[in-house]
């Protein structure tokens, strides 16, 4: 990956871009890209490039052109199936003058026009320059693996990787997008289009900009589907699907080992990792070279699985342990590169997880994000199984029971357990047709920290964003199965808008690494989302079919544990173990000073939430979601508004 | 301070983060009105546990004795009265 940024100004001359603007873009991305910079100045358009050089290491500088050059291209990221794609473009005539990727992407352009991205396997956020025609291209990857933000002012496009490289180009200083901040709080992450920023705007995943002289348009290439009836399901024996997903994860995986330098993978011990470096190890002759994380709280550990397929693989392996104090001090540098509000601290550990890698050499990782939203392995999907099967029965007092098996501390009495559970997990059992129907408990316990909110605050909130996401639903969404439906909400949501921007590339890129995806590969994708939801969920067994297609290949410990979601220390690691105090950014920031200055949180409340973490005792997912989303707000607005350091 | 309005300040500090006495009223459902998750049960027993010197047995982890104001305080001194 790399980081790419750029200017169209409409208004020519002494308006049009110039190297000094560009300059001061792209600086800000050299973490995305240490191995040079590139730039183009064509009025009416400016390109720069920061490189991390993967793929043809002496040839392949950015900007890259077409035979005659009318065409030109910077880009983030990667196109697997180069070879292949290459091979049928020299067969059309197209003439080639270096090894990378990033060159089929000016000659399929050329051939097939705007809808050459569907060829295209890979995550990309590419700009493209016609000159002939005078127009831009910025496209986006189908499910947000590469970021690409822009904003308009006045006659000005601007766009870039990461936000940090868009503030130096605008007039205007950075303000908070208040109804993105309402949205995080109760989806974890603004919906898409929306950033934290107010007038900047993300390209969303599977989409296409089209800027010229006129204006910009967005059209959609492609986006998550399911079946609309029993019938567009496939129809195979669970062996044969097994195969053929099987088959496609191998060839996944091994398009994403093609590189000229070495490629390593994440190894956390749970199934997808386990799946991942299991297929390098038996399909390629790749050197299998793992990397993981551990914590010292034991219930967030996962080192003994790991060693489990260290030794299983023969993997040579390096390990970092996170310390509690870590994650509380890095949370300030880990905002600067999330660029919005988190509500938990897990992007930290990846950041140092990023870190190891580098020191050991390597600048490409593959990992396994994607897996438990194309293949049913959330703890939501099975909740959401539970709460359907129950609202199937409302009076029943045995069909929430169920719920017991997936979270162990309510197993107290029946019937305490019945009532809490009736009262949390039964919100919407009156209408288990609702679009929204497996998020609505997340998304309702993560907006109780809205409490938190000042009330001048609240009054700027005008939306309510339940409604806004299920306006915005597609109308086919209806005919999905519930399951599906699941699916959708989780990968369009967290998936795309949070786990692979924040905890993915934000982290990874960080320290100048770049991730690869395989189960988001989107033969992968559309494979799996025509299997039936039973072979994705068999009764409460989730990735059922996966785990069916790579038995052999995993010790049975692997593929019987227990999922264990990836969580990092949240609280305890904001108090000074030996002080028994916030740390002191922490007790600055939510100080009533800071709070009254900035003004999105009300400080009484804050003070006495902060007084409760402090006390320490039981924090509950409420509690810790608040104190991170306020704190990490804080910290933003620290960074972007005040434009201040620690 | 009675155990009416200890356990008063207590929800109203750790649970509404105010001192707002008007925000809680003593017959207000936890459930109902979402104040308190299951994690918040379980801190709420520590709490009395601790604060009156009572145990409190599985069986007796209902709502009818912990749900709401009215209800823990007249649980709490039940249980102190049979100490």
């Amino acid at each position: 990956m790399c980081g790419i940024a750029g200017i169209l100004d409409r208004r020519g001359g002494e308006h049009s871009p110039h190297r000094g603007q560009l300059d001061a873009m792209i600086s800000q991305l050299r973490h995305r890209g240490p191995d040079g910079f590139g730039f183009l100045v064509q009025p009416p358009i400016g390109f720069a490039h920061a490189r991390l050089s993967i793929i043809d290491l002496a040839g392949g500088d950015q900007p890259i052109f077409n035979e005659d050059r009318s065409i030109s291209v910077i880009f983030n990221g990667e196109i697997f199936n180069y070879i292949e794609l290459r091979a049928e473009l020299e067969t059309k005539g197209h003439r080639f003058y270096t090894h990378s990727d990033t060159e089929v992407i000016v000659h399929a352009y050329e051939e097939y026009g705007d809808d050459f991205v569907r060829l295209l396997n890979g995550q990309f956020a590419i700009a493209l320059w016609d000159a002939n025609r005078q127009r831009l291209l910025l496209i986006r990857d189908r499910v947000g693996i590469a970021p690409l933000f822009y904003t308009k002012e006045g006659a000005r496009l601007l766009f870039a990787s990461e936000i940090k490289a868009i503030l130096p180009a605008l007039s205007a200083s950075p303000r908070l997008n208040p109804s993105a901040l309402d949205q995080t709080f109760t989806f974890w992450a603004p919906l898409s289009p929306q950033t934290q920023f107010e007038h900047v705007f993300e390209l969303p995943p599977g989409m296409l900009l089209v800027a010229d002289a006129n204006g910009e348009e967005l059209r959609r290439y492609w986006d998550w589907q399911f079946p609309e009836s029993a019938d567009g399901y496939w129809s195979g024996s669970e062996e044969q699907l097994a195969g053929e997903l099987r088959d496609l994860l191998i060839d996944a995986t091994r398009i994403r080992l093609r590189a000229d330098v070495p490629v390593g993978a994440y190894l956390s011990g749970g199934l997808d990792s386990s799946v991942l470096t299991s297929l390098i190890h038996k399909h390629t002759q790749t050197p299998l070279r793992t990397f993981s994380i551990g914590f010292e709280e034991a219930s967030l550990d996962e080192s003994s699985y790991q060693r489990l397929m260290i030794d299983h693989l023969q993997a040579d392996h390096s390990h970092v342990v996170c310390a509690n104090a870590d994650v509380g001090t890095q949370l300030p540098d880990t905002i600067w590169h999330t660029e919005t509000t988190v509500l938990r601290t897990a992007p930290v550990p990846m950041r140092r997880l990023s870190r190891l890698v580098r020191e050991q050499g390597f600048k490409v990782v593959l990992t396994g994000e994607g897996s438990d939203e194309v293949l049913g392995g959330y703890d939501i999907f099975k909740e959401a199984k539970i709460r359907q099967f129950w609202a199937s029965q409302p009076q029943s007092q045995w069909r929430p029971l169920l719920l017991k098996r997936l979270y162990p501390y309510l197993d107290v009495t029946p019937g305490r357990a019945q009532t809490y559970l009736q009262n949390f997990y039964g919100i919407g059992l009156d209408r288990p047709e609702q679009p929204c129907f497996s998020h609505l408990p997340r998304w309702d316990t993560t907006a109780k920290a809205k409490m938190f909110f000042s009330d001048a605050f609240k009054q700027q909130l005008t939306e309510n964003c339940a409604a806004r996401l299920e306006a915005e639903l597609p109308a086919a969404l209806a005919r999905w199965a519930p399951f599906n439906r699941g699916q959708y909400l989780e990968a369009k949501g967290l998936l795309g808008s949070y786990l692979l921007c924040s905890q993915g590339d934000r982290m990874l890129m960080a320290n100048s690494v770049e991730g690869r995806f395989p189960f988001l590969d989107h033969r992968v994708i559309e494979f799996a989302a025509r299997l039936p939801p039973s072979l994705k969920m068999k009764v409460l067994n989730e990735k059922y079919l996966l785990k069916r297609a790579m038995q052999s290949y995993l010790p049975d410990a692997i593929v019987n544990r227990h999922k264990q979601p990836y969580r990092a220390p949240d609280v305890p690691a904001f108090i000074d173990k030996v002080s028994g105090q916030p740390l002191p950014y922490v007790a600055e920031l939510l100080s009533d000073s800071s709070l009254r200055e900035f003004g999105y949180f009300d400080p009484a409340r804050v003070g006495l939430l902060l007084k409760k973490a402090v006390r320490g005792g039981a924090i509950g997912y409420r509690d810790n979601q608040a104190l991170v989303g306020i704190l990490s707000t804080q910290v933003w607005h620290h960074l972007f508004v005040k434009k201040s350091h620690f | 301070m009675s155990a009416r309005q200890t356990l008063r300040s207590f929800i109203l500090e750790n649970y509404l983060f105010t001192d707002d006495a008007s925000a809680l009223a003593d017959a207000d459902s936890f459930l109902e009105k979402g104040i308190l998750d299951s994690t918040g049960i379980m801190e709420v027993i520590f709490f009395i546990e601790e604060q009156f010197g009572i145990k409190v047995d599985d069986e007796e982890m209902i709502p009818d004795n912990l749900d709401s104001v009215d209800h823990l305080t007249a649980f709490v001194e039940l249980k102190k009265a049979a100490a």
